[in-house]
């Protein structure tokens, strides 16, 4: 039996029960231990070359988000538009990974983008709460992929998860993984949304964390962006740390998206610096890792902008969304 | 016996009284020569740091009426006279000037606030017009603040001269980055925690000591920055050169008298924009 397979991680049938053995099995996170981390690697210096390296880096890994209840098709679009062309001084600026829109958006978001390489990232599964039944979710999945989302960010059932009910998230999980086959067999890529700010503890956020890559998640993310809590360097750290110790046991790579409240460039550069080195350079790509982010990329092409001229930039020098 | 408790100049940025982010600092001496306090010799990151501070506090000075602006630069004029005495004593610790001219540069300071208090719900009323116009419109012309502006206070100056640098600039609903003279820095210090005590926002004004010469290139370019004035600078050519790489109003050092209790309508008008709107005549 490969290593990578479910019932072999998990040592026997999946069921609720061993699901519950395997994951409390896990072993606990040293809050204090984990906070420090965070805040030691948190205070590197990163200056000139490779300042202008991450600077980039962090635009090539970004995904763009707009999720508004008052979204509109130009607003989509005007979105996609600044995705193309991220600094119009600036050519050779490169651009997002990914554009994140409500799933509704996506056939703008895709016309707009063309065959641009920027990928459209459609959020899912009754987003931000997650509280539908499990077939609107699996509906809403496969509207959104029908529609030409080449990624889909789904919500995990929270409600399930903290009452201890892992094997409804595991088969939720599952479900809309193949709710993300596309016509042609092909799959979009599915990333998992913890809502950290909500599972209340560490232990928790590891458990989930593995849950979500057990039952085939291609990336865990931290946040919808809806709540209070939402990524922060600590709780990143930790779920990188998660996707490096599944590399080592069974070979699969699994990507790592924070999302919400990342505004700056130098918070960005923060986290590019954790993922250097808590799960390895590997991790340095577009494909697996992501920020969730809308007012981080001015910030970003302002530091650029700074970094190129010499003069501190202004608002008013970049695009207002 | 009691050790003496010295005050720590620090800088005014946001509401706050931070240390440099650099850590450095530079001696003051009197005329003799004698050692009078360490100051904060503030970096560039600390000048990128005020200019973020005046820009978000801006807008919501520029909100507030004219009426409570004027109150709060009279509110400023009432608490320097309750520290008069602190002002004369660095005033003569710094310059060696006798009480008679220390007090005097504090009486015309704390004049100049009352005289730029007045200004505030004025302005309009004297420099804004009513234009004819060959339709059926009103047209209406208003002053409005330019925003954020980055000031050089005169170098020769301990009190009165950044009072008049202040002063006409916030008035109107700017928010302000003042380098303070390098050689004569207390009373803008002292004057940071009388402005803190006045129920002026946070970030409205920010206040920087050390060297002009490392700070004016990088506040002359910054793009975020709207006006910049020169008074203080010692290299206000170049600054200009620099400034001219955005849209940036430049005021020339010496253009404006700073030395007294008053200060001139032009200079309030320096850093504001003219708004014209036409209004539909209802018949």
């Amino acid at each position: 039996m490969p290593k990578n397979e479910p019932v072999a991680i998990v040592g026997g049938k999946i069921t609720n029960l061993s699901l519950r053995r395997w994951l409390h099995s896990l072993p606990g996170v040293d809050k204090v231990g984990l906070e420090s981390r965070a805040a030691s690697l948190g205070t590197r210096s990163i200056k000139t070359a490779s300042k202008a390296w991450a600077l980039d880096a962090a635009i090539k890994m970004m995904d763009l988000t707009t999720l508004e209840g008052m979204d509109t098709p130009d607003r989509v679009r005007s979105l996609c538009l600044k995705a193309l062309t991220p600094d119009p001084t600036d050519p050779d600026c490169p651009r997002p990974a990914a554009i994140c829109v409500y799933g509704d958006m996506v056939s703008v978001a895709k016309q707009t983008l063309g065959n641009s390489g920027i990928y459209v990232a459609a959020v899912a599964t009754a987003f931000p709460s997650g509280r539908a039944s499990v077939a609107v979710k699996l509906q809403d999945t496969k509207d959104a992929v029908k529609a030409g989302a080449d990624e889909i960010d789904m919500v995990i059932d929270r409600g399930a998860f903290l009452s201890g009910n892992y094997m409804e998230v595991y088969k939720q999980i599952q479900a809309v993984k193949n709710a993300c086959t596309r016509a042609d067999g092909t799959k979009a890529h599915l990333k998992v949304i913890l809502e950290t700010g909500e599972l209340q503890t560490y232990d928790n956020i590891r458990r989930a964390s593995y849950l979500a890559m057990l039952a085939g998640g291609d990336f865990i993310k931290t946040s919808t962006g809806k709540v209070t809590v939402n990524a922060t360097l600590p709780i990143t750290l930790l779920m990188l740390q998660a996707v490096r110790d599944w590399y080592d046991q069974t070979g699969v790579l699994i990507g790592v998206k924070p999302a919400g409240g990342i505004r700056t460039a130098k918070d960005a550069i923060k986290y590019l610096v954790v993922v250097k080195e808590v799960a390895g350079e590997r991790w340095l790509t577009p494909d697996l890792f992501r920020f969730g982010a809308s007012s981080l990329l001015n910030d970003v092409l302002m530091q650029r902008q700074k970094l190129k001229t010499g003069n501190y930039s202004g608002p008013d020098y970049v695009t207002v969304d | 016996m009691r050790l003496d408790v010295k005050k720590t100049y620090k800088l005014f940025i946001g509401g706050k009284f931070p240390r440099s982010e650099s850590g450095h600092t530079y001696e003051l001496t009197n005329p003799k020569g004698e050692f009078v306090a360490n100051v904060v010799l503030a970096s560039r990151k600390d000048a990128r740091d005020a200019v973020v501070a005046a820009r978000a506090a801006q807008p919501g000075w520029e909100g507030a009426t004219a009426y409570n602006r004027g109150q709060i630069l009279y509110r400023i004029a009432e608490m320097l006279e309750g520290r008069r005495e602190q002002f004369v004593a660095e005033i003569r610790e710094l310059t060696g000037a006798s009480e008679k001219q220390a007090n005097s540069e504090v009486d015309a300071a704390i004049d100049s606030w009352v005289w730029h208090a007045g200004w505030s719900d004025k302005v309009d009323s004297v420099a804004g017009s009513m234009n004819p116009v060959a339709g059926p419109f009103f047209n209406i012309s208003t002053n409005q603040p330019t925003g954020v502006v980055a000031a050089f206070a005169p170098q020769k100056s301990s009190l009165v001269g950044l009072v008049n640098t202040i002063a006409p600039i916030i008035v109107t609903g700017n928010s302000v980055v003042v380098v303070a003279s390098e050689s004569l820095p207390l009373s803008a210090i002292t004057l940071t925690e009388v402005l803190a005590t006045s129920d002026l926002p946070g970030g409205v004004v920010n206040v920087l000591t050390g060297k002009e010469e490392d700070l004016a290139p990088w506040l002359a370019s910054h793009q975020d920055v709207n006006a910049v004035d020169l008074e203080g600078t010692s290299n206000p050519v170049d600054l200009e050169m620099r400034a001219a790489e955005t849209l940036k109003r430049v005021v020339r050092p010496g253009t404006f008298q700073r030395a007294g209790s008053k200060g001139s309508l032009q200079q309030i008008l320096a850093f504001m924009e003219v708004k014209t709107v036409w209004h539909p005549k209802g018949h």
